[in-house]
């Protein structure tokens, strides 16, 4: 198969979803002319050309708002974010206004929008441009949320949101990227809601997502010369949670263990473990095991980030001391 | 009036004294404790929603406030099921899931009401984008309050609208109160059309409680943006004639100086005497639409109070499309 960046392959998912439906453009700061910060939307204007392919002025809460209107109006629009840090901006637009609309009016119109959000520790970027605020949306009916960790998933995960009726919020990690792996040619969809069980195994179930979904598989080979063998989950969409599939797989492994980049509090590894404990407590033979940043800011220095970061000797070691 | 097509004078008369009717109705069963939620009324604003819709079609948008029920009975929003939905019955726009702040009829291009002050501005702007990506004739109009002027939305999505030269209609009702503040101490301007200079578009003051004026500055308004000429901002100065909510003791203003000035102001008063002043419409056929629309409201508060309440299994529908 061949092997494609995590940039290109969402830029194909651009590309083909776009020749598909001429309803599906994009707009947000800075992506015609430069491509996208990541160049993940590199080529889109030359072969589509600038009215669906649209430079905004930094107005993020008229972006998505707009988006919403547009999508109730019968387009089907892709708005960035730039950052996901910038979504703060735009809240009032993200949860009040995209997550409710077809609630609130009683089912009269979907909303389908997405939400393109780069998030995630790069560079030193420090405590405004380096969140994962994934969390926040988990807490918010009526919003889909997905967060691939590969080429081959963002490629299929953004052709799924772009086609499904729902406002859906696409976390895509920056140092994802540059990424390269294997993408099929063709088709690829990867279905909303639907966790991959990317390891089996049976010694340990370890659930993560986007960028950290690499960190727990440099532990896991650690683990593993240890003779430990575990089930590693990547959960790819955040909301709805796929439950079947970690419950299946704690029943079988009789352990959990969570990671994610994101900060520990009030995270996604707390509702994974809240859902094990309420509906699958029988099935633990050890205390779960949740790694995440730690409660601050993200920090600027080197020293610092290292620090923040979560990285596969905690994984590691953590899961080691279980057995 | 002379040279006005007695067809549009009756709509004119029937929409405001169907807004009228239909708050006074929503009002009293409200204080009757029968209304849940909260009420925001509309009352003495009449003209404003009637004039600008008047130049709409069931395909043009609108997006609309927390004080929506006029802008949807304007749009031609079905008054039973508006009143249902304030009943909270599943008979209602929005199966009793949003009430008085939240009455949509997308088939009539009414895009929803909102609970959130400035809301609507960046929708509507959104609804004309499509329009125009999709080589629409359709225009969109935002109806927006003085105190939402002050909100970001407002400011980006003008800009927004004026850049991309969307076919959106800024219409601020300028009532002279957001909740308790007076217009004067919230706003930096004189007035707020002088706004639509900073973003590039017309902007222009009109009369809001004459229903003539209104209609003649939207149709401006709305024959530029079908054109392809851009955005407007449209500034209707009224007066709210009721508190904020139902309910609202009215600390910041007496009673009097309201009942002076709804004396003079009042749309619906001014709209019979300049039309039967000239003879345009006959008392008989004014009090024949009012006896209509007064049949129409007693039906839609008999179908909200006979609808049921919607089962409890319906919490779980229309959260995901
Ligand atoms: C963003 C936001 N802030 C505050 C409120 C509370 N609130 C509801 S209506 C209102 C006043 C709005 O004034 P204006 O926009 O002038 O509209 P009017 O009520 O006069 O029609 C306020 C402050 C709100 N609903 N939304």
């Amino acid at each position: 198969m061949r092997e494609i960046t995590f940039a290109q392959a969402t830029l194909e998912a651009m590309e083909e979803e776009m020749t598909r439906d001429e309803r599906v453009f994009v707009m947000g700061e800075d992506i015609a002319r430069q491509g996208g910060i990541f160049g993940q939307f590199k080529g889109l204007p030359q072969k589509f050309g600038l009215d669906r392919v649209k430079d905004t002025p930094i107005s993020e809460t008229a972006i998505v708002g707009a988006g919403v209107g547009a999508a109730l109006g019968g387009m089907r629009p892709v708005v960035d974010m730039h950052f996901a840090d910038f979504m703060g901006v735009a809240m009032d637009e993200l949860f009040n206004q995209m997550a409710k609309i077809h609630f609130m009016f009683g089912g009269q119109r979907p909303v389908p929008v997405v939400v393109r959000a780069p998030d995630g520790l790069t560079n030193q970027a420090a405590a405004q441009h380096s969140q994962s605020i994934e969390a926040w949306f988990l807490h918010i009916p009526g919003l889909k949320v997905v967060i691939p960790s590969n080429p081959a998933d963002a490629k299929g995960l953004l052709k799924s949101a772009i086609r499904d009726d729902n406002p859906v919020i696409y976390f895509e990690h920056k140092r994802l990227f540059p990424v390269k792996g294997p993408v099929p040619d063709g088709e690829v969809l990867v279905p909303i809601g639907k966790a991959a069980v990317t390891k089996p195994g049976k010694d340990i179930t370890i659930v993560s997502y986007s960028y950290t979904m690499r960190v727990v598989m440099d532990a896991v080979s650690i683990l593993e010369k240890d003779g430990i063998d575990p089930e590693v989950i990547d959960l790819r969409t955040i909301s709805p949670i796929d439950k079947d599939t970690i419950l299946n797989s704690v029943a079988k492994t009789r352990k959990l263990a969570i990671a994610h980049e994101a900060v520990k509090q009030g995270g996604v590894g707390a509702e994974i473990a809240a859902i094990v404990a309420e509906e699958g407590l029988d099935y633990l033979d050890a205390p779960v095991l949740r790694f995440g940043a730690p409660f601050t800011p993200v920090p600027f220095a080197r020293t610092l980030e290292a620090a923040y970061r979560v990285k596969a000797e905690d994984i590691y070691s953590g899961i080691r001391a279980l057995f | 009036m002379v040279g006005w097509d007695e067809e549009l004078l009756c709509r004119f008369y029937r929409t405001m004294v169907t807004i009228r009717f239909f708050e006074q109705t929503v009002e009293k069963h409200f204080l009757a404790g029968e209304i849940p939620g909260f009420v925001h009324l509309y009352i003495g604003e009449e003209a404003i929603a009637t004039g600008v819709c008047a130049n709409l079609t069931t395909d043009d948008y609108i997006a609309s406030t927390h004080r929506g029920h006029g802008h949807s009975i304007a749009k031609g929003a079905d008054v039973s099921r508006m009143m249902a939905e304030i009943f909270g019955r599943k008979t209602g726009y929005c199966k009793g899931k949003g009430g008085s702040m939240h009455i949509a009829d997308f088939s009539v291009g009414m895009l929803g009401a909102n609970g959130v002050v400035g809301g609507s501005l960046p929708l509507a702007t959104g609804a004309a984008l499509a329009a125009k990506m999709l080589r629409q004739k359709r225009v969109a109009v935002a109806f927006f309050g003085d105190g939402a002027s002050n909100r970001g939305t407002f400011h980006e999505s003008a800009n927004l609208a004026s850049v991309w030269k969307l076919p959106v209609i800024f219409l601020c009702e300028n009532n002279q109160y957001a909740s308790t503040t007076p217009y004067r101490s919230s706003t930096s301007v004189e007035d707020i059309a002088d706004r639509a200079r900073g973003y590039g578009m017309p902007g222009v003051i009109v009369d809001g409680n004459d229903v003539f004026a209104v209609y003649e500055a939207a149709k401006a308004a709305v024959e530029r943006a079908r054109g392809g000429g851009g955005p407007s901002l449209v500034e209707a100065k009224t007066y709210r004639i009721k508190g904020h909510f139902v309910g609202d003791p009215e600390l910041y203003r007496s009673k009097e100086e309201v009942q002076e000035i709804f004396a003079k102001t009042d749309p619906i008063s001014r709209f019979e005497r300049q039309v039967s002043s000239e003879g345009s419409l006959s008392r008989e056929k004014l009090d024949s639409i009012k006896l209509e629309v007064q049949e129409l409201i007693d039906k839609a508060l008999a179908f909200a109070k006979e609808s049921p309440e919607p089962d409890p299994s319906e919490l779980f529908s229309d959260v995901y499309a």
